[in-house]
């Protein structure tokens, strides 16, 4: 199936570009970060981010479908 | 919308217009700052970025919630993204209400949960010509690309 992935601050650097879309057969967002962390060499864990599906928060463990659009988000620093 | 973001600077007179109320006998504002050190570090600059979709909303909940828990007429925030120079206004909330506690207090619960909450990031300059996400890059476990790649990609 094919997801959006977009990124943001430091993952968007480490990434090196602000979105992809990826043909997957990996089915919950932590499955998709493990391999994306291993791909860009991310320096952020799982434990330090949270997930978002579809512009909402998600559990990591929620099953995809595709056209998801999935944002990983690294420590907020707002204000 | 109760919460929303400008890449231009924040009007304050025009937010105060908005949370006008003739029941309204007290208006309390918090302005966050851009500050010239950080952890010891001398800053120059800031970068801010945010996960716009979502942050709206997160952003609409905290003030929604701030307005069921305490007993006042109507609060607002408004976020910088982009570039931002020392010393200017990069938040500004604001709570209109009856009497004077509530209003603290509601000003106070939405700005520590915009911080916590709101998919919003800060990239630093430094003095030293180094730059980093604040809160990303210490607790990074690769120290080799906490601040080597942070120069590539910043304003795409």
């Amino acid at each position: 199936m094919q997801l959006k992935i977009q990124y943001y601050a430091l993952l968007r650097e480490q990434a090196g570009r602000s979105e992809e879309i990826l043909e997957t057969t990996l089915r919950t967002p932590a499955e998709l970060y493990a391999e994306l962390a291993q791909r860009y060499r991310f320096t952020l864990s799982r434990e330090q981010l949270k997930v978002a599906v579809n512009s909402e928060f998600s559990d990591w463990a929620r099953t995809l479908s595709a056209g998801d659009a999935v944002v990983f988000i690294p420590p907020v620093a707002g204000g | 919308m109760r919460f929303r973001f400008t890449s231009t600077p924040i009007d304050i007179i025009a937010g105060q217009r908005e949370l006008k109320d003739l029941g309204a006998g007290g208006f309390v504002s918090f302005e966050g700052w851009v500050r010239d050190l950080n952890e010891g570090l001398e800053v120059t600059r800031l970068e801010y970025e945010a996960f716009q979709e979502l942050a709206l909303k997160e952003g609409e909940r905290i003030v929604a919630e701030a307005l069921r828990r305490f007993p006042v007429k109507h609060a607002l925030c408004i976020h910088r993204v982009g570039n931002l120079d020392l010393g200017e206004l990069a938040v500004w909330v604001a709570v209109s209400s009856a009497h004077r506690g509530e209003a603290f207090d509601a000003c106070r619960f939405i700005i520590d949960e915009v911080k916590h909450r709101v998919p919003i990031w800060k990239k630093e300059h430094y003095r030293n010509g180094d730059s980093g996400w604040v809160n990303c890059e210490r607790c990074a476990a690769a120290p080799e690309h906490a601040h080597g790649d942070a120069h590539s990609g910043a304003h795409s």
